[in-house]
C-alpha cells in the first residue's frame, strides 16, 4: 500500500474514533444498543466458537502427545503444554480471528450498507452523531463480551482435548488434568484477557471504519467487508506481537 | 425561510455549483429542477450540511447555518425533516420504531404521547396499518410515505425532499406530491423539493429554480414555466412529446 495513503486511512480512523467516543445522545437508547449488540456479537458467536474451541483444544493435545514420544517427558506435559496453548495463544488469538471474520465483515457490511442507503445520512440531518450512534455501541459491547467468549472458549478447549484426547488414547484422565494444574501461572490468563480487551477495539472499530466510508453500492459494501476483515486480522496480529512483547518478554 | 447566497461546491477540478443563490420561502414548495447530475442533490446536501460548500452562505430564517457552531447547528437539524431518495429507513426497526426515531431521541415525551403521534403521523399519510411492518416489506411508494410520516414527526420548520416521485408509478407519484403540498400548507413549513418529474413541477411549484451545471438559469412560479422564453428550460420543460403536443396548443391559443 501507498505509504501516504495508509497514513490518511490511519488519520482519518483518528478522526472517527474522536467521533465515535462522544458523550451517547439518550444513555437508556445508548444501552439498550450495546445489550442488542452484545447479544447479536457475542451471544451469536458462541456456537462457532464453542465448535472450533473444542475440536482445536483436542488438535493441540494430540499434536502434543505426538511430539512428546519420549520416555524422558512425563504423560502429563501432555496436558500442561495444551493448557498453554489454549491460554496463551489459541483462544485469544485464534478465536479473535475467527471473531474479526465472522463479527468484522458483519460490522463492515451493516454500516456500508446504511451508508449506501442514505441511512448514515438520515442520522447526521436529525442532527445525531452517526459515527458514535452506530459505532460506539458495539465497540462497548465486543470490549465487554471477548473476554467471556474467551473464557469460554479456554473452558471448552481443555474439555475438547481432555474428552477427545482421552478418548484417543493419547492421554490418561490422570495425567491430563495433573497437566493443566501443573505449575499454573495465573498471571497467562491476565495477559490473555488483556490481549482479548484489545482485540475486543480493534475487531468492531477496524470493521467500522471500512463500512462507515464506504462510496458507491452493494460491490462496494462487499469490498469494504473483505478489506474489513483483512485489515482487522493485519491489526490484530500487529498487536498480538506488540502486547506479547509488552506482558511477556 | 432559507436562503442560499452564492453558494460554490467542487470535487476535485469539477465544479458542482457555481455561485447559486436562491430564497426560498415558508409556505410554499421551492422547487430545484434541472436535469440529472446537474447539482441539485449537491445542493441540497450543502443546505443541511452534509457537504460543506467552499464558499456561501446558508441562512435559516437569518441565521448562518454554515457558521454556526455543532450544537446550533443540532438545533436546526432537529428542525429538519428530510425524505431521502430511497426513504432511508432504518432497516433493522419497524414503520412504528422509524417514525418514533427523532421522537425518542429528541424529546422527553411519554410512552403512549409518542405513540399517539406515531399514530397521527402515519394515519396523516394513510398508512396505520402498517405500523409493524419492516422497510423490506414495503413497496417503494409505502417507504416514501413511511419516510415522510418520519420527517413529520418531530412538527419539523423545514422539509427536504430529495427526488420525491423517482421510482414510484404515476398515481403514487401524484399522492406523494399531494401530500407535500398539503403538509407544507398544513404547517406552514419552507419546503424544498429536488425532483426532474416535470408533473411534480406542475402540480405543486410554487416557487421554481431551474437549474444546469451548477448554474441557477432561472427562476419562477408553475404558472409562468410553461410560457417561460428561455431556452434551455424550454428544451427541458418540453422534453417530452406529449408537452412538446401541449406547448403547440398553447402557441396557438
Amino acid at each position: 500500500m501507498d505509504p501516504t495513503r495508509l497514513l490518511f486511512h490511519i488519520g482519518r480512523y483518528w478522526l472517527l474514533m474522536k467521533q465515535v467516543f462522544s458523550k451517547p445522545e439518550k444513555p437508556r437508547l445508548f444501552w439498550d444498543r450495546v445489550f442488542y449488540e452484545i447479544n447479536a456479537i457475542g451471544i451469536g458467536s458462541l456456537g462457532v466458537v464453542s465448535i472450533i474451541s473444542i475440536f482445536m483444544g483436542a488438535v493441540i493435545t494430540i499434536q502434543s502427545a505426538f511430539g512428546f514420544e519420549s520416555p524422558w517427558i512425563p504423560l502429563y506435559a501432555v496436558g500442561l503444554a495444551a493448557r498453554d496453548g489454549i491460554i496463551l495463544e489459541f483462544a485469544p488469538t485464534i478465536v479473535s480471528l475467527i471473531l474479526a471474520g465472522k463479527v468484522g465483515s458483519s460490522i463492515a457490511s451493516e454500516i456500508g450498507n446504511m451508508r449506501v442507503s442514505e441511512q448514515i445520512d438520515a442520522l447526521d440531518v436529525m442532527g445525531i452523531n452517526s459515527a458514535s450512534f452506530l459505532i460506539l455501541p458495539k465497540i462497548v459491547a465486543s470490549v465487554f463480551i471477548f473476554p467471556f467468549v474467551v473464557v469460554i472458549s479456554m473452558f471448552l478447549g481443555h474439555l475438547g482435548g481432555f474428552v477427545l484426547g482421552v478418548a484417543a488414547g493419547v492421554v490418561t484422565p490422570y495425567e491430563f488434568v495433573y497437566g493443566i494444574q501443573y505449575d499454573f501461572r495465573p498471571y497467562n490468563v491476565y495477559y490473555s484477557l488483556t490481549k482479548t480487551l484489545f482485540f475486543g477495539f480493534i475487531i468492531p472499530s477496524v470493521s467500522a471504519y471500512h463500512g462507515y466510508y464506504v462510496k458507491g453500492g452493494s460491490l462496494e459494501v462487499g469490498q469494504a467487508s473483505t478489506r474489513a476483515v483483512v485489515y482487522s486480522i493485519i491489526a490484530l496480529l500487529l498487536f498480538n506481537f506488540i502486547l506479547t512483547q509488552l506482558l511477556l518478554a | 425561510m432559507i436562503e442560499v447566497r452564492n453558494i460554490n461546491k467542487s470535487f476535485g477540478d469539477k465544479q458542482i455549483l457555481k455561485d447559486f443563490s436562491f430564497t426560498f420561502e415558508r409556505g410554499k414548495a421551492n422547487l430545484i429542477i434541472g436535469e440529472s447530475g446537474t447539482g441539485k442533490s449537491v445542493l441540497i446536501k450543502c443546505m443541511v450540511g452534509l457537504v460543506l460548500p467552499e464558499t456561501g452562505e446558508v441562512l435559516y430564517d437569518g441565521e448562518d447555518f454554515l457558521k454556526m457552531d455543532y450544537d446550533k447547528q443540532k438545533v436546526i437539524r432537529q428542525q429538519i425533516g428530510m425524505l431521502f431518495q430511497g426513504g432511508a429507513l432504518f432497516d433493522s426497526m419497524t414503520v412504528e420504531e422509524n417514525v418514533k426515531f427523532g421522537l425518542s431521541m429528541f424529546t422527553k415525551m411519554p410512552e403512549s404521547e409518542k405513540r399517539d403521534r406515531v399514530m397521527f403521523c402515519l394515519e396523516r399519510v394513510n398508512l396505520p396499518h402498517a405500523l409493524k411492518l419492516y422497510p423490506a416489506e414495503l413497496s417503494g411508494g409505502m417507504k416514501k410515505r413511511v419516510a415522510i410520516a418520519r420527517a413529520i414527526a418531530l412538527k419539523p420548520k423545514y422539509l427536504f425532499c430529495d427526488e420525491p416521485n423517482s421510482g414510484l408509478d404515476p398515481r403514487t407519484s401524484i399522492l406523494i406530491d399531494e401530500l407535500i403540498k398539503e403538509i407544507t400548507i398544513e404547517y406552514n413549513i419552507t419546503t424544498v423539493v429536488i425532483t426532474h418529474d416535470m408533473n411534480s413541477v406542475l402540480e405543486i411549484g410554487d416557487k421554481i429554480a431551474y437549474m444546469q451545471k451548477g448554474v441557477k438559469l432561472w427562476e419562477g412560479t408553475r404558472h409562468e414555466i410553461l410560457r417561460a422564453q428561455h431556452k434551455e428550460l424550454s428544451e427541458f420543460v418540453y422534453a417530452t412529446k406529449f408537452l412538446q403536443q401541449f406547448r403547440d396548443r398553447l402557441e396557438k391559443e
